[in-house]
């Protein structure tokens, strides 16, 4: 049996325009067998949380590399719940200082995966957490 | 039936998005429960011209429907939008980036858009596209696109489920031969180059025109070939034009009656073949006897089309439960 998941993988990361991590975090997922849906760079809270809503994902998957997360996330988290999309498991990745992992997880961001993550531990989290 | 099925339906129908996207996924998961909302559906449906967006991959197809969607939204038509691309067949997983070139209408709440992964099925969609087309219909929109996988050939199944089909092309695709051959060619209503600022796009117009010619004394309506360059949007108002010019003419000349018989057909059929199947597999018995009579023929005891009729008329036999 295959494990099919759907998985929104959004990009924020500001101006520069990076997306290579979060391709390659959507390459090993889509190889560990989830549907991704890439949504590509730039995404204001709004498309994503409405991409979540069509698409009905299981998972959100944020990457940010424009430092501008305590701003963005907590919007995004709030766009989901008026949604009644609060059971959906986000995650994040990216440049994010430690510093900043407590309040996003009060946020309810289930996980933050820095740079030099094993792509497999992702998977894993994500199986896990995920029906 | 189930109370939330109800519900459900009462949701879909007022346009709810959340609920509308839920029950997209039970029918990705050919639920029952799904299929159950989907006959409460049914009547509702038949309202929204459906367009099929299909071209080989990298041809530009979701960039045009973004520009499609566009056009639409400024006409002030609500647009639903289903964009399928490959699953692996490996690992079922897939990567469905179609939305990336029209995310831009994500907060625009008369558009909604649908990635799907083909899951196995051939022929350019997933099984399921086709309810999701209902769904996206029942909830009221005016325009459904249906952007298939990259289709080569032989992915012709949205002839089975659009009205109007839009084939795209881009220069430097093959000689002339291609363009004769059976299948896809087969199927456009409007025939749209995309990229016709690169070289070789008066080639392919020329191409296109000539193997248009050559055919059989058509239905009465000529696909006329255009030619768009997507990222800057141009060649899409004549697009849309030819688009709306097909639909007149479905109307008009009563082809529209043939059309949707045609796809009714279609679609009967594959459900009928498909629960088949399903049933076959799903049910230990019968899945017993399948499994029993696949050795035989691979022992030469049987061969398949003598396993094959007994099995159906194991099937057919069988009392309903």
């Amino acid at each position: 049996m295959v494990n099919i998941k759907n998985l929104s993988y959004s990009n924020y990361t500001g101006l520069d325009g990076h997306d290579r991590g979060a391709k390659v975090v959507a390459r090993a997922l889509r190889d560990a067998g989830f549907e991704v849906i890439y949504t590509g760079l730039r995404q204001t809270p709004e498309q994503i949380a409405e991409t979540a809503l069509q698409e009905d994902v299981d998972v959100v998957g944020l990457s940010i590399l424009s430092g501008a997360h305590m701003r963005l996330f907590p919007e995004i988290m709030q766009l989901l719940k008026e949604r009644e999309m609060a059971d959906v498991l986000v995650i994040a990745g990216g440049i994010i200082p430690e510093d900043d992992f407590e309040p996003l997880k009060k946020l309810g961001i289930k996980a933050i995966f820095g740079p030099g993550t094993p792509t497999g531990e992702i998977v894993d989290f994500i199986r896990k957490h995920t029906k | 039936m189930a109370p939330d099925t109800t519900e459900l339906v009462k949701q879909v129908l007022k346009g709810n998005r959340r609920a509308a996207a839920r029950l997209m996924t039970l029918t990705e998961s050919l639920s029952p429960e799904a299929h159950a909302v989907i006959k409460q559906l049914y009547p509702h449906t038949g309202k929204a011209h459906i367009i099929g967006i299909t071209g080989p991959p990298g041809s530009g197809k979701s960039t045009l429907v973004d520009k499609l969607i566009e056009k639409y939204r400024s006409q002030n038509l609500s647009v639903g939008v289903v964009a399928v691309d490959p699953s692996s067949p490996f690992t079922g997983g897939a990567l469905l980036g179609d939305r990336i070139r029209m995310n831009r209408f994500a907060s625009d709440h008369d558009v909604f858009i649908r990635s799907m992964g083909s899951r196995g099925h051939l022929g350019g969609l997933a099984w399921a596209t086709m309810d999701v087309v209902h769904i996206l219909d029942a909830m009221g929109k005016d325009i459904i696109m249906v952007e298939t996988v990259g289709a080569g050939q032989a992915e012709v199944d949205i002839v089975q489920l659009a009205e109007t089909v839009v084939l795209l092309s881009v220069p430097g695709l093959g000689d002339d031969i291609q363009t004769i051959k059976a299948g896809i060619m087969e199927i456009g209503n409007i025939f749209a180059i995309n990229k016709a600022d690169l070289d070789g796009a008066d080639r392919r117009f020329v191409e296109l025109q000539s193997a248009l010619d050559l055919g059989q004394e058509g239905d009465g309506w000529e696909p006329p070939i255009l030619k768009v360059i997507a990222t800057v949007g141009e060649g899409i108002e004549d697009l849309v034009k030819a688009i709306q010019s097909h639909h007149e003419y479905l109307v008009e000349s009563g082809e529209i009656a043939k059309n949707r018989e045609r796809r009714c057909y279609a679609q009967l059929e594959t459900i009928i073949e498909h629960s088949f199947i399903r049933k076959l597999l799903m049910d230990p018995d019968e899945r017993a006897l399948f499994d029993k009579l696949v050795t035989e023929v691979d022992q030469r005891k049987t061969d398949p089309y003598t396993a094959a009729e007994r099995l159906i008329l194991h099937l057919i036999k069988t009392p309903k439960k």
